[in-house]
């Protein structure tokens, strides 16, 4: 590798738009699938985030936070699409605002 | 006689429990007799220990047991005997035996007639406490006793507003008395160790000298009790009220026993006030001031009942201006004259009232001379007593007050001028009051004429209350003798006089008609001074806009529990906020996530403020 | 020199591919967006030295991950009516709020990371090293992330079993 490198902050720029974006399409949508697929997102600029920082001070540690992640990432899918499918199967719709059985 | 005489207040105490038990199912005869005869057997006793006593001159103590004991306290239920004794019980039984005979009568159509009595024999019962009591803890129960019986006795026809209205305020007035009189016997007992009457003066006498200032404070605070229960300024507005009860009660408690039981506490305690001659000053001038304004207030007024309870207050200051200038026996005496010829007005009153459809207002009646003879006479001779023309009971009892109060250095002439002034006045109200009623025109026509039960207290009180000033009270041994000397002969000729005076003053006036005071009357000074004369002086006024409106005011204040208000905000502000909190729980998802994304902003916020200063 | 226009390349598609996820009305082509995003993400850990951190990005997040929601979208057969409805639901007025709230979180995160200074690291991290960090002072983590994987298995067998019975029961019932 030679000696002209990327900045960290521009990589943390990334991973902040990439977590804003996320985060944005959370809260917008209405659909579960893609509340899941935000999630994913804020979950992957996290990651990048970390991963930026262990190589930033050439440690191991940020990719195995991001292993961490990973498998956080994995489970919650798992049991997320479950969720989906359930959520299909009760209601016959995917529109989250139909599940407010919780209102106080 | 002696080892009985704890039967004297058991009796009628017994009658009344008796009554309150069983009264609804007994037959009106039985109620009158039970209540009129265990009065009646308590006289009787009386008057067995009375001619035990003029043979033996024996003091009686007589222990019954010991009411508590508490770290060295040991109150008992004990009485004690002696002339002064003996002048109380005969007056609390003899005149209310003949109240307890007129009020068969006049309580006859009463559907509460168990009820009456009951109270009334309760009453007596406390008052025979009262006045036996060895020891200050038992007087002051049955002060409290008398109190309530008042109470009871004022409104006992509950049923109309205004009645409970004058109970209240009879038992509330007094009661700032008798709290003061509680604090004096609390003084009296931390100091002394003791609050048995003669051993308490013994002791008193040995710790203090005159003119400390432990005994002063010690005999204010009972003049205090004395001052409420026997209706002296500044607290005597309850006693004209207070005549919303029966006109016999009128009789014996608010004129004969009941008001002169801050007389008789007062000479019982004459050992404590001779260390203190300022109490004693202060006691002569309530007394005179007392018996010059009820005077004034009694020229005014035109209920029969109330001109009665002014003179009463006023009679009450002339035996207060006795105690405060030594006269101790003078002042006893009035109270026995005075309790003869006021209860005998009362009752007089009290017929007419009965035989005049209740009727209270002195000018509707009228010429009632020659149609109730007996009532006339009866209010003749108490009158005169009453205005002390010479040679009735009043004459000798108020001659001697005055004339020892004349005789006190300093402050004597003074005090004996306001009182001549007081006997003008009282010859002058009394007798008017004799010529409206039974002189010039009738105005109502007395539907009855009084019944022999009505009739023979009426004379034997006439007879007591003329002769009554030959009697000898026995009470030389009780208090300490006079030095004997007499004042000039003018001042004399001078206090026999001046009643007759009055009277020849009211005889113009109000039934000659020789003496015009309408113009006066009716100028802007007479009807003003006129005015506040009739409402007492203005005090009724002043103590209700001064006491009682804010105390309502606070009250009202009070109701709405402003202390729980402010308890009451934390949980309207728990609501609110929970309110809030639970209209957050929408059960939307985007909902959720928006207010924590919020809150991830607010905590970002902070931790880059604290962690690195950068928004600083 | 080649390394940076590489990276911003593969930074300016990971943002445009995820505005486009986020933005789609039909989930296949969100999907297909969000998969490009990784891989560009994936370009970039291996730009800044983590390629070991690059393969498992594409193996199991681009790979495994994004197959299990096509699998999901698949079984849930949504067609040409989602569409429209998720048309619907992307109207301008449901954006403002939200994206206030993100711009200023945004802000925030820029600010917090605008004192940070220096390049990546040039030298690459291996796998080797990974692992012994792995095994050696994170072991804990691993074996809590092997009870956190366990946990989503059985949930997601219990969700999906129940799904699938009922849907059996029914079946049966009309038949």
């Amino acid at each position: 590798m030679d000696g002209l490198n990327i900045p960290l902050n521009h990589i943390l720029l990334v991973s902040s738009l990439l977590f804003a974006i996320g985060m944005l399409g959370l809260m917008i949508r209405r659909n579960i699938i893609f509340i899941l697929m935000s999630l994913e997102v804020m979950l992957n600029a996290a990651a990048l985030a970390f991963v930026a920082a262990g190589a930033h001070w050439g440690q191991p540690d940020g990719q195995v936070v991001f292993m961490l992640i990973l498998t956080v990432a994995a489970a919650e899918v798992a049991v997320g699409l479950g969720l989906v499918l359930q959520v299909q199967k009760r209601f016959k719709t995917l529109d989250m605002d139909h599940a407010n059985r919780m209102q106080g | 006689m002696s080892e009985t005489i704890w039967l004297i207040p058991l009796i009628p105490f017994l009658s009344s429990v008796a009554l309150m038990l069983f009264g609804s199912r007994l037959k009106i005869t039985h109620i009158g007799v039970l209540g009129v005869a265990s009065v009646g057997i308590s006289a009787l006793l009386t008057l067995v220990l009375a001619v035990e006593f003029m043979q033996n001159q024996q003091v009686i103590q007589a222990s019954l047991w010991t009411w508590m004991e508490v770290a060295g306290f040991a109150p008992g239920i004990s009485f004690y005997f002696d002339g002064l004794t003996l002048v109380m019980m005969s007056v609390i039984t003899g005149v209310g035996f003949l109240i307890h005979l007129f009020s068969t009568e006049f309580m006859e159509k009463d559907p509460s007639y168990a009820r009456y009595f009951a109270y009334l024999n309760m009453f007596v019962a406390a008052m025979l406490i009262l006045v036996m009591a060895d020891n200050l803890l038992l007087l002051y129960l049955g002060w409290e006793g008398v109190g309530v019986c008042s109470y009871l006795l004022v409104g006992f026809w509950y049923q109309h507003n205004a009645n409970g209205h004058a109970a209240r305020k009879a038992f509330i007035v007094t009661r700032i008395g008798d709290t003061a009189m509680a604090l004096g016997l609390l003084l009296l007992f931390t100091e002394l160790g003791t609050l048995d009457i003669q051993a308490m003066v013994g002791a008193a006498n040995q710790t203090w000298q005159i003119g400390d200032s432990i005994p002063l404070v010690a005999c204010l605070l009972i003049v205090c009790g004395a001052v409420g229960k026997s209706a002296q300024l500044p607290l005597h507005t309850w006693l004209p009220d207070a005549m919303a009860g029966p006109t016999p009660v009128s009789a014996l408690i608010h004129a004969a026993t009941m008001v002169t039981a801050g007389v008789y506490l007062i000479a019982r305690t004459h050992g404590l006030f001779l260390l203190a001659p300022t109490a004693m000053t202060v006691v002569a001038v309530i007394g005179i001031a007392t018996s010059l304004m009820a005077a004034f207030t009694a020229l005014m007024q035109t209920d029969i009942k109330r001109i009665l309870a002014y003179s009463t207050i006023s009679q009450i200051g002339y035996m207060f201006l006795a105690l405060g200038v030594g006269a101790w026996s003078a002042g006893i005496f009035h109270l026995m004259t005075h309790a003869f010829f006021k209860a005998l007005l009362f009752l007089g009153s009290g017929a007419i009232i009965h035989c005049l459809h209740h009727e209270h207002n002195i000018f509707k009646m009228g010429g009632l001379r020659t149609r109730m003879p007996m009532t006339f006479w009866s209010f003749m001779i108490g009158s005169a007593a009453l205005a002390a023309l010479p040679m009735t009971s009043g004459f000798f009892s108020k001659d001697q007050i005055l004339l020892q109060a004349y005789q006190l250095p300093d402050l004597g002439p003074g005090l004996w001028m306001a009182g001549l002034l007081g006997a003008l006045l009282t010859a002058i109200y009394s007798f008017r009051l004799v010529f409206v009623v039974f002189f010039g025109q009738a105005n109502t026509e007395p539907d009855k004429d009084t019944g022999w039960r009505m009739a023979v207290p009426l004379s034997v009180l006439c007879f007591l209350a003329m002769i009554g000033g030959y009697f000898m009270i026995p009470v030389a041994e009780v208090f300490p003798a006079s030095d004997g000397s007499h004042p000039a002969h003018w001042v004399e000729y001078v206090s026999i006089s001046v009643p007759l005076v009055g009277l020849l003053i009211a005889y113009l006036v109000f039934f000659n008609r020789r003496l015009n005071i309408d113009g006066l009357a009716n100028s802007t000074v007479g009807k003003s001074l006129g005015n506040f004369w009739l409402s007492g002086w203005g005090i009724d006024w002043l103590y209700d806009h001064l006491f009682v409106r804010p105390y309502y005011g606070l009250a009202n204040l009070l109701k709405s529990e402003p202390v729980d208000g402010i308890y009451g905000l934390i949980v309207a502000l728990n609501q609110t906020f929970n309110h809030w909190l639970s209209a957050a729980q929408t059960g939307r998802m985007r909902w959720y996530l928006a207010s924590m994304v919020a809150g991830l902003i607010i905590l970002i916020t902070l931790a880059a403020n604290l962690s690195t200063g950068v928004l600083q | 020199m080649l390394e940076i226009v590489f990276f911003y390349i593969a930074a300016t598609v990971a943002l445009i591919a995820t505005v486009m996820a986020m933005t789609r009305a039909n989930a296949i082509h969100a999907l297909i967006y969000l998969i490009v995003s990784l891989l560009a993400v994936a370009v970039i850990f291996f730009l800044i030295g983590a390629p070991f951190a690059a393969a498992l990005e594409i193996v199991i997040y681009a790979g495994a991950i994004m197959v299990l929601f096509v699998f999901v979208i698949m079984m849930l057969n949504l067609g040409e009516k989602g569409d429209k409805q998720e048309r619907q639901w992307l109207k301008p007025g449901i954006w403002a709020g939200p994206a206030v709230l993100s711009v200023i979180l945004l802000v925030e995160l820029l600010v917090v990371i605008s004192d940070v200074n220096g390049p990546v690291s040039v030298s690459v991290v291996s796998a080797k090293e990974v692992g012994l960090s792995l095994f050696g002072p994170y072991v804990l983590a691993v074996e809590i992330s092997a009870m956190l994987l366990l946990a989503g298995l059985v949930g997601s067998f219990h969700l999906g079993r129940r799904y699938l019975e009922r849907d059996h029961i029914e079946k049966g019932s009309s038949q």
